[in-house]
């Protein structure tokens, strides 16, 4: 018993001195981590809440997601004809042309699906959030809300939160499914592939749980978790002033993307990097 | 100091602020202010832009923390209430905000519907008559299918007056609510603050610096600067007042006790700085 304290005690000293010492040299990083913290914990306590009012996170649900269907499907169904496109000029050397629909459908499900699709989020939807909440915050809405008893983490950051975690994987799917369509139309359709073989190799070396739901749903899942959470941050912690709201605009799309892509390695060296 | 009109007693009053001391990073906006806003009357909190009238109202409201003093709102000391107590309390202040603060994306009858179905339980047909009565007494009943963005500024007061109004709460804060009005909106707002007040037994607090229109309601006069309450009293007693701040504020005097110049260097020594 004395030596669970004692532990606990030497752990929490730890911790603190970390914490003093990351105060001491990066004293505006940390500051903003503890607010983003903060706050990520009171829109989490508020989503059981705003999952009782689904009306809310529909209506939130067409604003990021489905107002976004148009850009993620253009550029899906690009990425996709760039892909097939590339991928034969490489294999017709070695005549591997028949191996073209695996490689097009691992690249999208593994890794172009979801990542692309979450740097074109942080731009359209993102960046949207970010100036929505932000105008709210410099209009004195969020403050009016909270005079009229209404929380503006149950109202208005939970809903729009959870419609981003639910849409982020499904602009993925999408993009990843059009991509595929996209790549395969360049190579049956335009460069002479046969298309049975263009399926069935890629139904031979795509395996569903370690690549589609490993790749597209769970990056997915945890890139919309991400985005959301600094989209809505940037807004909340903005300067309510023209500037302010830009600059977290900025920081929203800066921030995203390179987060994005640096989580997309770790989660790339865990799933994939055993084997 | 001044003469005291009215007899003040913590029991006729419906918000008591006692030595109140608030900072702003170093600088101090209250100093030791002390108030009584009597319950069923209207008063005034006046002072020159700058001095923190619209901060005093968020500390009333608990937005904001005071580092000394205490303030009760009906009985209840307000920085010592849960969250939950607070929020309680809040469904019976209402606050004009100096924007109006309405929400963008509903329309006029959606935002005066918002507290309403947020915190009741009233059938639609309950609360559109609800809605259309509070917008009949701002005289905006024909106007709610438009948005904020159709309104002009006076017309968006008056329906954040009624959204203000929609519990029928206890008491009303008005931020600068005749900043930016035209003449005709001006009388509008004033009677409308004084017919409420009576009509629905409110207590009224409002904050501005226009010494003119708001001598013609209020009951009661705060003048603050410098962080403290340089004198109060009825409207009469301050526009008799011998003291050289009092006479400059209420009477429009450019120079005074107030400089006309922001501090600086001698005005002869900046011009041949350069030379």
């Amino acid at each position: 018993m004395r030596f669970h304290r004692v532990l606990v005690a030497t752990l929490v000293e730890i911790f603190a001195s970390i914490g003093r010492r990351g105060l001491r040299f990066f004293p505006l990083l940390i500051l903003r981590l503890g607010r983003g913290s903060l706050l990520l914990f009171r829109i989490l306590a508020g989503l059981p809440r705003a999952c009782l009012r689904p009306g809310l996170v529909v209506k939130q649900i067409h604003g990021l997601g489905v107002l976004s269907l148009p850009i993620i499907a253009v550029s899906g169904v690009f990425v996709g004809m760039v892909l097939g496109l590339q991928g034969y000029i490489n294999l017709v050397d070695y005549g591997a042309t028949a191996q073209l629909g695996a490689l097009v459908a691992l690249a999208l499900v593994r890794e172009m699906g979801p990542v692309i699709s979450a740097l074109l989020y942080a731009g359209r939807a993102g960046s949207a959030l970010t100036a929505e909440i932000g105008l709210m915050k410099a209009t004195e809405q969020l403050a009016s809300m909270e005079m009229m008893a209404v929380d503006p983490f149950q109202r208005v950051l939970a809903p729009r939160f959870l419609a981003g975690l639910i849409a982020m994987p499904l602009l993925a799917c999408i993009f990843t499914a059009l991509g595929i369509l996209g790549g395969w139309y360049i190579a049956v359709w335009q460069l002479g592939v046969d298309s049975g073989s263009f399926w069935s190799q890629m139904q031979a070396s795509v395996q569903f749980v370690d690549d589609v739901v490993d790749g597209v749903l769970i990056k997915s899942l945890v890139f919309g978790f991400v985005a959301n959470w600094i989209a809505v941050f940037e807004g909340y912690d903005c300067l309510p002033t023209s500037e302010g709201i830009s600059r977290a605009t900025t920081r929203t799309v800066v921030n995203t993307s390179l987060t994005v892509l640096a989580l997309d390695f770790v989660l790339t060296a865990l799933m994939f990097g055993g084997n | 100091m001044s003469p005291v009109t009215e007899a003040s007693g913590t029991d006729g009053s419906l918000v008591t602020v006692r030595d109140l001391r608030f900072l702003r990073g170093d600088k101090i906006i209250f100093d030791n202010v002390s108030m009584d806003i009597p319950r069923g009357k209207i008063t005034a909190i006046m002072g020159p832009s700058g001095t923190g009238k619209t901060t005093l109202l968020r500390l009333i409201a608990g937005q904001l923390r005071p580092h000394e003093g205490e303030i009760t709102v009906d009985g209840q000391r307000i920085h010592h209430l849960e969250r939950a107590q607070l929020f309680e309390l809040r469904k019976r202040m209402g606050m004009l905000f100096q924007s109006g603060a309405l929400f963008t994306e509903l329309s006029v009858f959606d935002n005066v519907a918002f507290p309403l179905r947020e915190h009741t339980r009233l059938s639609e047909t309950m609360i559109r008559i609800l809605v259309l009565m509070k917008l009949q007494a701002v005289g905006l009943r024909g106007a709610h299918r438009l948005m904020p963005a159709e309104l002009s500024g006076g017309m968006a007061r008056r329906v954040a007056l009624a959204r203000a109004i929609a519990l029928d709460p206890m008491m009303i804060m008005y931020d600068e609510p005749f900043v930016g009005q035209d003449p005709i909106a001006m009388g509008m707002v004033l009677n409308l603050i004084r017919l409420l007040n009576d009509a629905l037994g409110l207590t009224s607090i409002v904050v501005s610096h226009d010494i003119n229109e708001t001598a013609q309601i209020a009951d009661r006069i705060y003048l603050i600067a410098d962080g403290r309450v340089v004198e109060h009293g009825s409207p009469a007693v301050l526009r008799d007042s011998e003291s050289p701040w009092t006479r400059q504020f209420v009477h429009g005097l450019p120079d005074g006790p107030v400089p006309f110049h922001y501090p600086g260097p001698p005005y002869r020594e900046d011009l041949l700085a350069g030379s």
